[in-house]
């Protein structure tokens, strides 16, 4: 109790524990003892209860007090100090702690807090004062008193009157923007609107819904009758029409039999897709990586297989099997999956040098990747040299300035690739087919043949013995070896089938073997052993000229020995490339700057059907005239001057350099004499480069890279309020509004006015009650309570800076 | 245009109850015979059904079978589910007519591929009305396309037959009467060769020799509305917005007529003028002249608007963009020079021809350009982007006259041979290897045109006229309340109020029309830096980057500071890189500089 914090007194006022310090003294000071009189005025008018509470305390007051009781003084002077003894008392419950002590008698200390500590030198603290009393229950209420009254805080210093004035302000502020919040979903709405109609009008009840209205209608003229009765005897369903109580019985009536069949089969169904579905799961949790390699083999082998089928059966469908392998191999080769980055790769590569099977298996993949990667390349590789030395020479023009004459006929010069690889598709269309087939290579050659047919055992073997195992845990070894007499028959039996399948396989090669060339395409190449059987095959024009081209190199190489599948593409590229050379030399022809762009011969029309007697007189003038020609412009270099033309025009809209040198300045001057490079360069300011040309690209174009003013004075030079970028906002003005680019509703929808006023009618201020608000101001708090959430974000953050302060 | 009201929900708002009350009250069968209608019949509702003979069966571009249903619709557009009458039977076709999307992607104006800079919310919003707006004018311009009902001409050659091997007799033999007529010969060998222009309804024709004859007429009832002898050598004519007005460039000076024959201006600022072309929706009167000035006459108030020197000799070649109003100049060097009225030089200039350009024509949709040079060559040219030729040939004399059509046939004359060319459909380039027509005249060729709206080519030579049939040369609809060749006298004046109100100002004229949906953007820069440097900081500058607060635990200040390092990286990558792009150019520059430079360069003078 007595370990107050002394800080407390160094505020201006005065804590109450010194109020409680100095009421004693004031008590002492204080000549006649009150406790007497006061206990005879409480006999008197017992009135508050504090007072008796009061007086209590005082009464029990500790007896070292020096009370004088006599009576000397007068009545008038005790009145006061009873009064002033009240004071002191009901200051204890801390509203008017304030009041100082008056001092009545001249004494050499006066403490600062105007408290006289006269006579003893030490300072007195309270707990010595109630220290006799610990015992007596009856000190309870006031020691209860002072702990209320130790726990209460200080008063704190009033505010300013400015600063009172800001809360006031922004307390107010807080609740009329809450109270005025409610409104931003309606004025958002208005904002946002296409259109408002003034005045606003009430939004629409719901409509009555349509059963209501019928129920409600009760036919009329006689047709109507005639034609409700119609209905009603039909039993024509008047609300639904979806079926009449006749088909609903016969939905109804069916047999028992029949559900009971019915819901035997799905329940087969059931259960065969959970089994399904189960060992689905289960193949796929399988993590051996030799299974899944020896099931994409097998996989690969059953598609070939079944491929050859269909090419039996249905050679359009084989067709389109066909396109969809050319379009795997075509994505292979979009992926980078024969790259050497692969981690297995990676691997590999790190193992080769110690590893005799790693290194091939890298070489094999290098291969492979080689084999990938210049197949479609292969027609255009020579061309591309060629164009890679002539933009050496000229750079200024581009190619595909003459690419122009190449098509003639019309065709855009876009797509002027395709143009050219349409001639080249017998050659890529034969390379296309034959990575088709990567997998037909093992079953060339029988060794390898029986190797696979035993890798598919092998994957036989695994699954069951996969299956075993889970089943053996799952049945808890209960008759192992009745399962496993069971299953080897049965293994026995698919062993036996696939041997027959294989040798039949064998055999077929053999026969194909005879006129086969290398041990890849084995596809291709079985099918001049089936030419007899399927001459539906041939009508195929593709399928044709690979036969064709076939034959061909079968005549080349005909003796030659079987190649790798590598060499053997090169070789094709080159077949390829000779066949193609007339071509090409064309085409080279065609490289050419922008000279050769205007002089080229280009067809010219002889096929005109123009009458035929002045024509066949021109044919003869024309060679003339063309000689003519050239001779009459051999002088006039049209196309230098143009050039020229063009770099004046490029040079004059170049900015320009700044150049601050002072010839003379900080080194020698006089006639003849130069500033130095290096000064020069240290002076010359660089314009910053502009925006490239727009005929950069365009060499037979100048291209005026001038301001239009005037047009410009007619666009848009300032960005609109919500748009932060001008792309924007000519996205938001590219459609045309006016009439002549529209229909009449679509020019009448874009031009509608924001805003209609009704002639002649009052527009009142909207009112909460049109938006559905009550109007009373409580409700208008209540709604912003209710949804807190359409408070703005500015408000909210008043709020937040107000839970700060 | 749309004119099919959409059967709607009857139930009438209450907004106008009181007028509903008044009405008479609605009777069931009314709203019985809507739907029964609708019922009845089933299919696709409406059908072409004219052929004529000139007109082929194309296919079907509004045919509705195949195509979807353009789901994203305007909201009156959409019926609100199968409604269900009394009876309880369905609407079959319930919802709005289904649009193809070609026609509709046709009528699309923004370009979607462009990366827009991210927006913000507001400005999402604005942009996705943008474009539902957009989307919503062009289904219906879409659905309006129903009511295009005639469908161009055609010539097929029997099984292998070259149609070019086809004579003008044989087409007038097979063609109905009315078609027939239309294909006629003016025998006028007195005045020499002959210019000719149609009015741009088509309805109109005026011609003038060079011996000063000049004419017009109402060519489709060869009516004669005046023909005079001007006296002088007349080197070009060419109506003004109406057939009321002619311009004829006479020797010395141009003049002006009205459809009387009476002379209403002299305008002597327009001197020796050789060709003339006229420029309807700017009211502009083009004018080349010998002198090699390109003058541009504003022909609603009478002034001059600009004259541009072409500083390029004599000026005998010239057309005019119908996409951009632009005026193609085809000067002696083998240049085509691009004119705007509001620019004193060239917009841009195209080296097309190794010999002086002999004739230029452009097609209505200003994506080709024909030009014929003194080589022999024949060029057409993709205006689009790349002005690059797309096709080529050799013409055994060369053509001296070039004109397309409405739906981009061309037509060549030379010497006394007039060929046109067709290409595969409409808006493709006409293929040169095959001539579509050809047609030998009684004189030489000297002025070419196809006539709007008819499958008419009015070739004027040295004979006199002669009027050519040519299947699918022109556009087969009509704009009734743009150029309505049945219009009156009453209708004329109207339209003239309207298009001189509509009168787009001569300065807009650029290479690029849609450029001026375009901001500003030079201007802009400039505003937003003055205003940088008034206010001394840049309002619109981005705030630095301040990481958002993790979560409780996650934010350490270590990670803060990486996070703000990281965006800072970014930017300075994204900055270098930038310069990096930019410094390649300079680099090819800096290398030829050869050899180290020795220290005794110093003392070289």
């Amino acid at each position: 109790m007595a370990a107050r914090p002394i800080s407390a007194s160094r505020r201006g006022h005065q804590p109450p524990d010194q109020s409680w310090e100095r009421l004693p003294r004031a008590l002492s000071t204080s000549a006649p003892g009150p406790c007497e009189r006061q206990a005879a005025e409480m006999s008197a008018n017992q009135t508050a209860e504090s007072h008796l509470l009061a007086s209590n305390q005082l009464e029990d007051l500790p007896k070292d007090y020096a009370l004088s009781t006599s009576g000397d003084e007068g009545d008038s002077a005790g009145e006061r100090k009873h009064q002033k003894l009240l004071d002191s008392i009901s200051s204890l419950n801390g509203k008017d702690r304030q009041k100082l002590a008056e001092r009545s008698e001249a004494s050499l200390k006066v403490s600062e807090f105007s408290v006289s500590s006269e006579g003893s030198g030490e300072k007195l603290v309270l707990s010595d004062l109630l220290e006799p009393v610990k015992t007596s229950s009856s000190l309870a209420a006031v020691k209860k008193q002072l702990n209320r009254v130790k726990s209460k805080k200080t008063v704190e210093l009033p505010l300013h009157r400015k600063e009172i004035e800001r809360i006031h302000r922004e307390v107010a502020f807080n609740k009329s923007s809450q109270i005025l919040s409610k409104w931003d979903p309606v004025v958002l709405k208005n904002w946002q609107a296409e259109q408002l109609v003034f005045p606003l009008s009430k939004t629409q009840s719901a409509f009555a819904p349509i059963e209501h209205v019928v129920s409600g209608w009760k036919a009329g003229t006689p047709l109507e009758q005639e034609i409700f009765n119609l209905l009603h005897k039909n039993k024509q369903p008047v609300t639904d029409p979806l079926l009449t109580p006749v088909e609903k019985a016969s939905v109804k009536a069916m047999s028992l039999e029949e559900v009971k069949m019915r819901r035997a089969e799905l329940q087969r169904a059931r259960a065969l897709q959970s089994y399904y579905e189960a060992r689905a799961r289960r193949e796929k949790r399988i993590k051996s990586k030799k299974y899944h390699r020896i099931l994409k083999k097998g996989k690969a082998k059953q598609a070939l297989k079944d491929f050859e089928k269909l090419q039996k059966v249905n050679p359009a469908a084989a067709l389109e099997e066909l396109e969809k392998l050319d379009k795997a191999r075509r994505m292979e080769r979009m992926s980078l999956k024969h790259q050497n980055s692969g981690r297995w790769a990676k691997s590999k590569a790190l193992m080769a040098k110690h590893d005799l099977e790693a290194r091939q298996a890298i070489q094999e993949q290098l291969a492979r990747n080689r084999e990938l990667t210049q197949k479609v390349r292969a027609a255009s590789e020579s061309e591309e040299e060629e164009e890679g030395q002539e933009e050496g020479e000229e750079p200024l023009v581009p190619d595909m300035v003459n690419g122009v004459q190449i098509k003639a006929n019309g065709l855009n010069p876009w797509m002027f690739w395709s143009h050219f690889t349409d001639a080249k598709e017998a050659e890529v269309q034969k390379d296309l087919e034959d990575p088709a087939e990567p997998e037909a290579q093992e079953t060339s050659e029988s060794e390898e043949e029986r190797a696979v047919v035993e890798e598919e055992t092998l994957l036989k073997e695994f699954e069951e013995r996969r299956s075993l195992k889970q089943k053996s845990e799952l049945s808890h070894m209960a008759e192992p070896v009745h399962r496993r007499v069971t299953k080897d028959p049965s293994s026995q039996e698919v062993l036996s089938e696939l041997r027959a399948l294989s040798q039949k396989l064998i055999m077929e090669n053999h026969q194909s073997g005879k006129q086969e060339l290398s041990s890849a395409r084995t596809a291709q190449r079985e099918e001049p052993a089936r030419e007899e059987e399927e001459p539906v095959l041939l009508q195929r024009p593709e399928r044709a000229r690979t036969l064709d081209e076939l034959g061909r190199e079968g005549c080349v190489e005909n003796k030659e020995l079987p190649r790798t599948a590598v060499e053997r593409l090169q070789l094709e590229k080159n077949l390829s490339n000779h066949i193609g050379a007339p071509k090409e030399k064309k085409r080279k022809e065609q490289m050419i700057d922008l000279q050769n762009l205007l002089t080229t011969k280009s067809p010219s029309v002889k096929s005109l059907a123009v009458p035929t007697t002045v024509q066949e007189l021109e044919d003869e003038e024309e060679r003339d005239q063309r000689q003519m020609i050239k001779e009459a412009f051999a002088g006039d270099d049209v196309i230098r001057d143009f050039l020229k033309e063009k770099r004046e025009a490029v040079e004059a809209s170049k900015p320009k350099d700044l150049d601050l040198t002072l010839p003379g300045w900080g080194e020698w001057g006089g006639r003849g004499l130069k500033p130095s490079a290096k000064k020069r360069r240290r002076f010359l300011i660089k314009a910053p480069e502009g925006p490239p040309r727009k005929d950069k690209n365009l060499p037979n174009m100048i291209i005026s890279e001038k301001w239009n003013i005037h047009a410009a004075a007619h666009q848009v030079q300032v960005l609109p309020h919500p748009f932060t970028h001008h792309q924007q906002f000519e996205r938001t003005i590219q459609t045309p509004i006016g009439s002549t680019w529209n229909t009449q509703r679509a020019f009448q929808k874009l031009t509608m006015p924001k805003v209609v006023t009704k002639s002649g009618h009052i527009i009142k201020p909207i009112k909460a009650e049109d938006v559905g608000y009550r109007s009373s101001s409580r409700s208008d708090l209540s709604v912003v309570q209710r949804n807190p959430k359409r408070l703005s974000i500015r408000h909210k953050k008043h709020l937040e800076n107000n839970c700060v302060d | 245009m749309e004119t099919v009201p959409k059967p709607d929900s009857n139930v009438p708002p209450k907004k106008d109850r009181l007028q509903a009350k008044k009405k008479k009250p609605r009777r069931y069968w009314e709203q019985e015979t809507t739907g029964t209608a609708a019922g009845a019949s089933p299919g696709p509702p409406r059908k072409r059904k004219r052929n004529r003979e000139l007109r082929p069966q194309k296919p079907k571009k509004n045919d509705t079978s195949g195509k979807f249903r353009i789901s994203k619709k305007p909201r009156e557009l959409k019926s609100p589910g199968p409604q269900r009458s009394l009876s309880g039977a369905q609407d079959p076709f319930a919802g709005p007519a289904p649009v193809s999307v070609e026609v509709v992607q046709k009528y699309c104006r923004i370009d979607k591929s462009k990366e827009l800079p991210h927006p913000r919310t507001k400005t999402r919003s604005r942009l996705v009305a943008a474009e539902a707006q957009e989307e919503e004018t062009s289904v219906r311009a879409a659905r309006s396309e129903l009511l295009l009902a005639e469908e161009p001409g055609f010539l097929e050659g029997e099984d292998g037959e070259d149609t070019a091997k086809i004579r003008q007799a044989d087409i007038v033999e097979a063609v109905d009467i009315a078609s027939a007529a239309k294909h006629f010969d003016l025998n006028l060998r007195q005045f020499g060769p002959y210019r000719l222009n149609y009015s741009r309804t088509g309805r109109h024709l005026t011609f003038g020799g060079r011996r000063g004859h000049v004419a017009a007429l109402d060519w489709v009832t060869k009516k004669l509305m005046c023909e005079i002898n001007v006296m002088e050598a007349v080197r070009d004519v060419r109506f003004l917005h109406s057939e009321a007005l002619l311009a004829v460039a006479q020797n010395r000076w141009l003049h002006i007529y009205d459809n009387q024959g009476i002379e209403l201006h002299c305008v002597r600022r327009c001197d020796r003028v050789t060709r003339l072309e006229f420029l309807p929706f700017h009211f502009l009167l083009a004018t080349a002249s010998e002198t090699g000035f390109l003058t541009y006459l504003d022909v609603s108030v009478g002034k001059i608007v600009a004259a541009l020197n072409a500083r390029a000799g004599r000026l005998s070649v010239m057309t005019q963009n119908p996409y951009n109003a632009v005026i193609h100049l085809g000067h002696s060097n083998g240049t085509v020079s691009l004119w705007s009225p509001a620019m004193k030089e060239p917009l841009a200039k195209i080296l097309c021809h190794r010999g002086g350009v002999r004739a230029v024509a452009i097609d209505a949709t200003g994506t080709h350009m024909a030009t014929s040079g003194l080589d022999h060559q024949l060029k057409l040219f993709d205006m689009r982007g790349m002005f690059q030729p797309l096709s080529t040939r050799t013409l055994p004399q060369g053509a001296g006259h070039l004109a397309f059509s409405q739906r981009g046939l061309l037509a060549a004359g030379m010497g006394d041979v007039v060929n046109i060319w067709a290409g595969q459909g409409k808006a493709s380039p006409p293929s040169l290897e095959q001539p579509y027509l050809t047609h030998r005249l009684s004189g030489h060729v000297h002025g070419l045109q196809f006539c709007p709206y008819e499958d008419v080519l009015g070739v004027g030579h040295s004979g006199g006229i002669t009027s050519m049939l040519v299947p699918g040369a022109a556009e087969p609809n009509f704009d009734g309340l743009e150029s309505n060749p049945y219009r009156s006298r009453k209708q004329r004046q109207e339209w003239e109020v309207k298009a001189l109100l509509e009168k787009v100002p001569a300065e807009l004229i650029c290479l690029d029309p849609r450029a001026l949906a375009e901001v500003d953007v030079i201007s802009l820069e400039q505003a937003k830096k003055e205003r940088a440097e008034r206010l001394g900081y840049d309002p619109d500058a981005r705030a630095p980057f301040q990481p958002k607060p993790k979560q409780k635990g996650r934010g350490s200040t270590a990670s803060l500071v990486k996070r703000k390092r990281k965006v800072m990286d970014q930017e300075h990558r994204d900055k270098v890189r930038q310069s990096l792009e930019q410094q390649p150019q300079k680099q090819e520059k800096a290398k030829p500089t050869g050899a180290r430079p020795s220290a005794l360069d110093r003392f070289m003078r």
